[in-house]
C-alpha cells in the first residue's frame, strides 16, 4: 500500500511560540514527508509493497541490509506519532487512571518529569525519548535515529522529538529549554491516556 | 581558570599554585581553541550565527563535559586529545562523545578558510586523489554521497589509510576514523566534515545537499596538504 503523509492535526502556527511555524513547514512539510516519499520508492516492487507500515518495520526490524526501509518506515511512523503527542495548550499533569499509573510506576509524577526529562538530554545525536508500556509496566526509554518502542517489544505511549530539527530554528544548542517546554505547555496527556486505555 | 593558565607554557608555574590553592580534582587538561578566523568570514556558504552558535556552545559544551570526565577517569587528564582518540574505547560512553565533539570540531574549524583563500592541493596530494578516485570531481561525488547518507548525525571523512590509499568514509554521532572502536573503518582523517543538523540547519534547514556543495568553497587545502603530508611521513 502506498503510505501518505497525514495531515498535522492542528494549525502551522497552533503551536506557537513554543513551536513555530516555521519549524513545522519544515519538519511536517520536508523531513516527514520525504521519509514518507523515501519509504514509497525503497519498497515499489518488493514483498514489501502490499505490508502496512507496522508491518513493514517489523519485517525488517534488526536486518542490516534493510536499514534504509527500517530508517523511513520507522521516521514515518515516529513523526505520525510525534504530532498526535503534542497539541495546542497542552502540558501540565495527566489526570485519572494515567496519573495513577504514573504515581504507581514511578513513584510520582516529579519522578517521571525527571526521568523523561534526563532521557531526552542524554539521547546523544539524534533521536527521540518516549514513555512506553512494557510488560504491563510503564518505563522511560530513548532511541537512536529512527529506532522506536515497536522494534523491542513495547507500546508506545507519548513521544519527544529529539533530533535537532525538532528545535533548532527555536532553541538552537538549547535542547533542554525544549524538553521543558514540551512537558509544561505542548504534552497532550489525553492522547497518552487513550494509548494507555488501548492497551 | 582556563584564562588565567593561558599561554600555558608562560605561566606554568602560576598556574599550578592556583590550580593547587583551589583544590581542584584535576588539571582542566582540554582547551577550547579559537576560531581561526571571524565568524563571518566563511559567509555566505556558513553564516556567522551558525559559526558562533557551533563554537561557542556546541564544541564550547563538549570541551566542558570532557573536562568534567576528568576526576572519574584515572589517565584522562594526563593524554593529549590526539591521543585520546585512539583509545576511547576503554573510557565510557561521555568519554568517546565529548573527546570526539572536541577533536572533531577542532580539525573541522581549521580544514575551513574564506573562500579563495584555501590554496590547492599539492602535487603529491593530486597524485594520490587521482589514484584512489580517478580525480578529484570522483572522489567529491562520493564524499558527498557518503555526508549525504549519513542518517542521523555524524561525519564525513576523507582518510589516509594505513596501506597508503585514501578512501572515504562516515561515522556517526561524534566517532571518528581515528577510534578503536569495532567495525569503524580507520585512517587519518584529511577532511572531516559535520553533518550534524547543528552545522547547517540555521541556514540550510533540511537541504543538506546545498550545505554540502557550498561547504566546498571553504576546504583550507593547505591544511589538507599539511595532514596529507605529515600522514605520509609516518
Ligand atoms: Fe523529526
Ligand atoms: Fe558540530
Amino acid at each position: 500500500m502506498a503510505h501518505t503523509l497525514p495531515a498535522l492535526p492542528y494549525d502551522l502556527d497552533a503551536l506557537e511560540p513554543h513551536i513555530s511555524r516555521q519549524t513545522l513547514e519544515f519538519h511536517h512539510g520536508k523531513h516527514h514527508a520525504a521519509y514518507v516519499n523515501n519509504l514509497n520508492n525503497l519498497v515499489a516492487g518488493t514483498d514489501l509493497e502490499a505490508k502496512s507500515l507496522e508491518e513493514v518495520i517489523l519485517a525488517v526490524a534488526g536486518e542490516a541490509t534493510k536499514a534504509g526501509v527500517f530508517n523511513n518506515a520507522a521516521q514515518v511512523w515516529n513523526h505520525t506519532f510525534y504530532w498526535q503527542s503534542l497539541k495546542p495548550g497542552g502540558g501540565g499533569a495527566p489526570t485519572g487512571a494515567l496519573a495513577e499509573k504514573i504515581n504507581a510506576d514511578f513513584g510520582s509524577f516529579e519522578a517521571f518529569t525527571e526521568q523523561f526529562k534526563a532521557a531526552g538530554a542524554t539521547q546523544f545525536g539524534s533521536g527521540w525519548a518516549w514513555l512506553v508500556l512494557d510488560g504491563g509496566t510503564l518505563k522511560i526509554t530513548k532511541t537512536g535515529n529512527a529506532d522506536l518502542p515497536l522494534a523491542h517489544g513495547q507500546k508506545a505511549l507519548l513521544t519527544m522529538d529529539v533530533w535537532e530539527h525538532a528545535y533548532y530554528l527555536d532553541y538552537q544548542n538549547r535542547r533542554p529549554d525544549y524538553i521543558s517546554t514540551f512537558l509544561d505547555k505542548l504534552v497532550n496527556w489525553e492522547f497518552v491516556a487513550a494509548n494507555l486505555a488501548a492497551a | 581558570m582556563r584564562f588565567l593558565c593561558f599561554p600555558r607554557a608562560l605561566l606554568a608555574p602560576l598556574c599550578a599554585l592556583v590550580l593547587l590553592a583551589a583544590a581542584l580534582p584535576a588539571w582542566a587538561a582540554f582547551e577550547l581553541p579559537p576560531l581561526p578566523y571571524p565568524s563571518a568570514a566563511l559567509e555566505p556558504a556558513i553564516n556567522a550565527t551558525t559559526m558562533t552558535i557551533h563554537h561557542d556552545r556546541h564544541h564550547a559544551a563538549y570541551v566542558s563535559n570532557l573536562n568534567g570526565q576528568i576526576s572519574a577517569n584515572p589517565g584522562l587528564g594526563d593524554l593529549s586529545l590526539e591521543a585520546l582518540q585512539a583509545q576511547v574505547g576503554r573510557f565510557p560512553a561521555a568519554v568517546r562523545n565529548n573527546g570526539g565533539g572536541h577533536w572533531n570540531h577542532s580539525q573541522f574549524w581549521a580544514v575551513m578558510a574564506p573562500a579563495g583563500q584555501g590554496g590547492a592541493p599539492s602535487p603529491e596530494l593530486q597524485q594520490a586523489i587521482d589514484a584512489s578516485f580517478g580525480s578529484l570531481e570522483a572522489l567529491q561525488q562520493q564524499f558527498n554521497q557518503a555526508a549525504a547518507a549519513r542518517f542521523g548525525s555524524g561525519w564525513a571523512w576523507l582518510i589516509r589509510r594505513s596501506d597508503g590509499q585514501l578512501a572515504i568514509t562516515s561515522t556517526a554521532n561524534q566517532d571518528n576514523p581515528l577510534m578503536d572502536l569495532p567495525g569503524l573503518e580507520r585512517g587519518l582523517p584529511l577532511i572531516g566534515l559535520d553533518v550534524w543538523e547543528h552545522a547547517y540547519y540555521l541556514q540550510y534547514q533540511n537541504r543538506r545537499p546545498e550545505y554540502i556543495s557550498a561547504w566546498w568553497d571553504l576546504i583550507n587545502w593547505n591544511e589538507v596538504n599539511r595532514r596529507f603530508a605529515a600522514a605520509s611521513s609516518l
